[in-house]
């Protein structure tokens, strides 16, 4: 039995399936992370400190870093589906190759970070601000290395699907692809809210 | 909304955040870094404008 609008759209709400199915999910994410900024915002105006002074803890450089590193991803993301709508399956690998690879840089790159507050026993539980700091930069981390489980699969084992059902296979890397642009999103929130204000 | 669309909401906001970003590091007397911060906010406006000619076939929905 055949899944039904998988590439068609559908007469009632007007996309395929697949699509109803990521924005749902991604109303659900947009929740979950305004709960957490929200938090965020009632936590430092409720406070007695001040912290725009807090957050000179954080290596802003390196937070700067990984924004480029992320925007160049959803280059890479969208230009991966753009070949694949030209029908360019070798120009489609390397984009999606280029969008791991950035992704495990922004890992690496928040690696060194964490190891720097770690080593100057600077932990959740030192302070609010680095609490909420931790949970928010983990959670969306956790997030990056679900984007790369899911983009290595339609980069390896997944990308057989190519030749036998070509448009379901690039719808697939197009919802893919806005599950990568809702995570690049988040951080484009959190680099500013955390490190700069 | 299809991946185009939201690609080029990700890059208005991008945008926004490198002229913020460039407004901050004024402020934090680094003006050499403020204007490269101008200075990607304008390479991703002129992306931006590329990316939408390129596609100009493809539904925003």
């Amino acid at each position: 039995m055949e899944i039904p609008y998988t590439i068609e759209t559908r007469e009632d709400t007007g996309v395929n399936n697949a699509k109803l199915g990521i924005w749902l999910f991604l109303a659900s994410e947009v929740m979950l992370f305004g709960a957490l900024f929200t938090t965020y915002i009632l936590l430092r105006i409720g406070s007695a400190d001040d912290w725009s002074q807090l957050n000179d803890i954080l290596n802003v450089p390196l937070a700067t870093l990984n924004t480029v590193v992320l925007i160049s991803s959803s280059v890479t993301m969208v230009m991966s589906w753009a070949s694949l709508m030209m029908k360019d399956f070798k120009k489609y690998k390397l984009y999606m190759g280029l969008t791991i690879l950035c992704s495990f840089g922004f890992l690496i790159i928040k690696y060194f970070e964490y190891s720097a507050k770690f080593e100057h026993h600077l932990y959740p539980s030192t302070n609010t601000f680095l609490a909420i700091y931790f949970t928010m930069t983990a959670l969306h981390g956790l997030h990056v290395i679900g984007g790369i489980i899911v983009n290595t699969y339609f980069w390896g084992p997944g990308s057989k699907m190519w030749n036998t059902q070509p448009e379901r296979f690039t719808n697939r890397i197009e919802i893919a692809g806005l599950y990568w642009h809702f995570v690049d999103l988040v951080w484009i929130f959190l680099f500013p809210v955390l490190y700069l204000l | 909304m299809s991946l185009k669309t939201f690609h080029i909401f990700f890059i208005s906001l991008s945008v926004l955040t490198a002229i913020g970003f460039g407004v901050w590091l004024l402020n934090e007397n680094a003006p050499v870094f403020a204007v490269l911060s101008f200075l990607s906010g304008i390479g991703l406006i002129v992306y931006g404008i590329s990316f939408l000619r390129k596609l100009k076939h493809v539904s925003f929905i």
